[in-house]
């Protein structure tokens, strides 16, 4: 787990822009294979690798407000290069990369002990409670560069890296080594009606993700922009996900406070 | 029909009345074989863990009997390398607690993960940084030491022991047996640590999460303490239920006193620890994350203070209080429910530390999720109870576990044939009740 990252892939997400609409969370299941089930009524037994929260400021009328929070993968690297969830894996079947900086899942390794679930603070880790199931004829419109995954096992947001392989690929066969930062996209930044999701090279000045967050390196990848923030900072789990918002009652959302630093209940 | 198995000198049930009496407990382990196949053919949609769940009811049983089962090796500890004599009336017991327990843990881990056939990638890709690898390298070889140590029990049966080679082979290994104590205290302490590392280590989860000093070597010491504390008073307390079914008394008061004593002192100083730590996190760790120690126990239907006062004082300081007392140890109620309270309070504590961790939310915005077991994860939660009835009544009947128990229940059984013994033992015992008979053997 030691050594600088390469590439440090990243998403940053507008909470002023989000409307809640889900298309990202559509994009995903279809690009990534993502199985679903007649009844999705328990969402705590759904697969769904983006998730979209909704957050209130607690406040009566007129000063009601609504924040709807989209929940990938964080892909953290943790502020002493252990990702929460990759150190835990008995079986080394999820792990972190040292050239993007994404934290993959080895489905044919994954035994499904759950303890990666246990791990995560941000419950982005799901498990497949059945075998999928396709509706009739779905499964000629599958992605063939995404395996499906079988019951039992672990799965979770990996930034599609299927992408980065074919655009990998493509950079390889015209004789390039670095990737533009179109050619890799992932299917909910390019879903997103509004344009609130945002995707590239933290670690590259000249991606929009960099200058949107200006990230503190040299502090675990902290934001400077002070009008973004990562959920759960404190923890140190040091994700790879960041949030924008004007609103300062969303921005507090994003960890937890205790009575003395201003808590807000936004739930 | 099976006398001539039956250890000499000691009076048991008719069969029938013996298989009788496991009826009920079979139907049990039945059910939970049933659930268990229901789980492994159908999968973990039979449980009703979910997403936020993924630890549950099977997890909390693991480290439970786990700690329980501890008094095998610390029994064997105090045993063979410690020198207390006294404890070889009662360690045959305990090692066969300990199996049970051990062989339970294993089966529950072979239905918990979602891919049982492929559960050997824990050995083959063994990530060496996850607690749960060397819980799992470790369990399996202690698994082993404390099959090597039931076996020359098993061997000592009457019948098979005339076989000369069997004979020989349980001598030599009582003969070697503070070799495989040593081994398994040796293993007990890394996987019974690593079992507090399991929860201890996540960062991302601040109920479970210890920092510096209070993860290693703090935490790890607690649950190998733990063990070490509660598992003796687990086989007081089912050496006292096993006396109370088969109407007999067992191991003589002396060393049970010197058991309880000694796991009193070992849960006074635990707790004594556990109360340091539960304080360190509670004002230190927690609020560094955001978090006071009340967000940690309201907001829910279930989880409130209550659940740590049953752990720490109902569970640890009160046995540990009544324990260490001359007076409450030989007390015998006072000494039953000191037991059984400091089996509820490690039991609790290792509840904790599972499904606690995963019942409190993180995210500010996210909620408490509570679960209620599914009646597959139940029945296959209580099928190791139920097998382990049977071993305990099993090996009772047949192999020679209580070496006092002819000393302390003589009965006039004509001493010399096996054919003679194949009378009607009820009714010897009935001709004769105060017969002498020769001391225990050792």
């Amino acid at each position: 787990m030691k050594g600088a990252t390469t590439h440090r892939y990243g998403m940053v997400i507008d909470l002023d822009k989000c409307t809640g609409c889900g298309a990202c969370m559509i994009a995903c299941m279809a690009e990534n294979n993502v199985p679903f089930r007649d009844d999705e009524s328990d969402k705590l037994l759904s697969l769904t690798w983006m998730r979209i929260f909704r957050l209130n400021n607690g406040k009566p009328f007129p000063e009601a407000d609504v924040c709807y929070l989209p929940r990938p993968c964080m892909h953290c690297e943790g502020d002493h290069g252990h990702s929460p969830c990759v150190s835990v894996c008995p079986a080394t079947a999820t792990d972190y990369s040292r050239e993007t900086g994404i934290v993959s899942q080895i489905y044919t390794r994954c035994f499904g002990c759950r303890y990666c679930m246990g791990a995560c603070p941000y419950k982005a880790r799901l498990f497949n409670w059945w075998d999928p199931v396709w509706p009739d004829g779905m499964e000629k419109f599958l992605n063939p560069d995404v395996s499906p995954r079988v019951r039992g096992v672990v799965e979770k947001c990996s930034f599609c890296y299927n992408r980065y392989q074919l655009a990998k690929n493509k950079a390889f066969l015209e004789g390039r080594r670095e990737l533009e930062e179109n050619e890799y996209q992932t299917s909910c930044t390019q879903a997103c009606p509004a344009g609130a999701i945002v995707f590239g090279d933290l670690n590259n000045p000249h991606h929009q993700v960099h200058q949107l967050v200006d990230p503190d390196m040299a502090h675990g990848g902290r934001p400077r922009n002070p009008n973004a923030f990562r959920i759960l900072e404190r923890l140190g789990t040091n994700p790879k996900v960041y949030y924008l918002s004007s609103r300062e009652w969303v921005r507090r959302s994003g960890d937890n406070t205790i009575e003395g630093e201003g808590k807000l209940k936004s739930h | 029909m099976d006398r001539a198995l039956i250890p000499d000198g000691v009076q048991r049930d008719p069969l029938w009345k013996f298989i009788l009496k496991l009826g009920p407990v079979v139907a049990v382990l039945i059910w939970g074989v049933v659930a268990m196949f229901l789980c492994w053919i159908k999968g973990l949609n039979q449980t009703n863990m979910n997403n936020y769940y993924g630890f549950a009811l099977w997890i909390w049983a693991d480290l439970a009997v786990i700690a329980l089962g501890g008094g095998a090796f610390f029994t064997g500890f105090l045993r063979y390398l410690v020198g207390k004599d006294d404890l070889k009336y009662i360690i045959n017991f305990a090692v066969l607690v300990g199996f049970i327990c051990y062989s339970s843990a294993l089966l529950i881990l072979a239905i918990d993960i979602g891919q049982p056939l492929r559960g050997w990638f824990i050995f083959w890709h063994a990530n060496v940084h996850s607690m749960l690898t060397e819980v799992a390298f470790c369990l399996s070889a202690y698994f082993g030491v404390l099959t090597i140590e039931y076996i020359p029990l098993v061997l000592e049966n009457r019948q098979l022991d005339r076989v000369p080679f069997f004979h020989h082979l349980s001598h030599n290994m009582h003969g070697i047996m503070a070799v495989f104590a040593a081994t398994g205290a040796f293993l007990s302490f890394f996987h019974q640590g690593s079992l507090g590392g399991v929860a201890g280590v996540l960062f991302g989860r601040p109920f479970a999460f210890r920092e510096h000093v209070f993860i290693w070597p703090w935490t790890f010491f607690l649950f190998t303490w733990s063990a070490a504390a509660y598992g003796p008073s687990f086989t007081i307390m089912l050496l006292k239920i096993t006396e109370k079914i088969t109407n007999k008394r067992l191991v003589k008061d002396n060393v049970v006193q010197l058991l309880a004593k000694i796991s009193g002192w070992m849960i006074l100083t635990y707790i004594i620890a556990k109360i340091i730590d539960t304080w360190y996190w509670a004002a230190v760790t927690a609020p560094s994350k955001g978090f006071t120690l009340i967000d940690f126990y309201s907001n829910n239907a279930f989880y409130g203070l209550w659940i740590l006062f049953l752990e720490i004082v109902v569970g640890g300081v009160i046995p540990a209080i009544i324990l260490v007392s001359d007076k409450g140890r030989k007390n015998a109620k006072l000494l039953f429910l000191a037991v059984v309270l400091g089996v509820i309070g490690v039991s609790v504590n290792r509840w904790v530390m599972v499904l606690q961790v995963m019942a409190v939310p993180i995210m500010p915005f996210d909620q408490w999720a509570l679960y209620l077991p599914s009646w597959q994860e139940v029945a296959t939660t209580i099928l190791p109870v139920a097998y382990g009835v049977i071993l305990i009544a099993l090996s009772h009947r047949y192999l020679p576990v209580w070496p006092q128990e002819r000393e302390l229940n003589p009965i006039d059984a004509p001493s010399a044939p096996e054919a003679a013994v194949a009378e009607d033992i009820d009714e010897a015992a009935e001709a004769a009740p105060d017969g002498d008979l020769a001391p225990a053997q050792a």
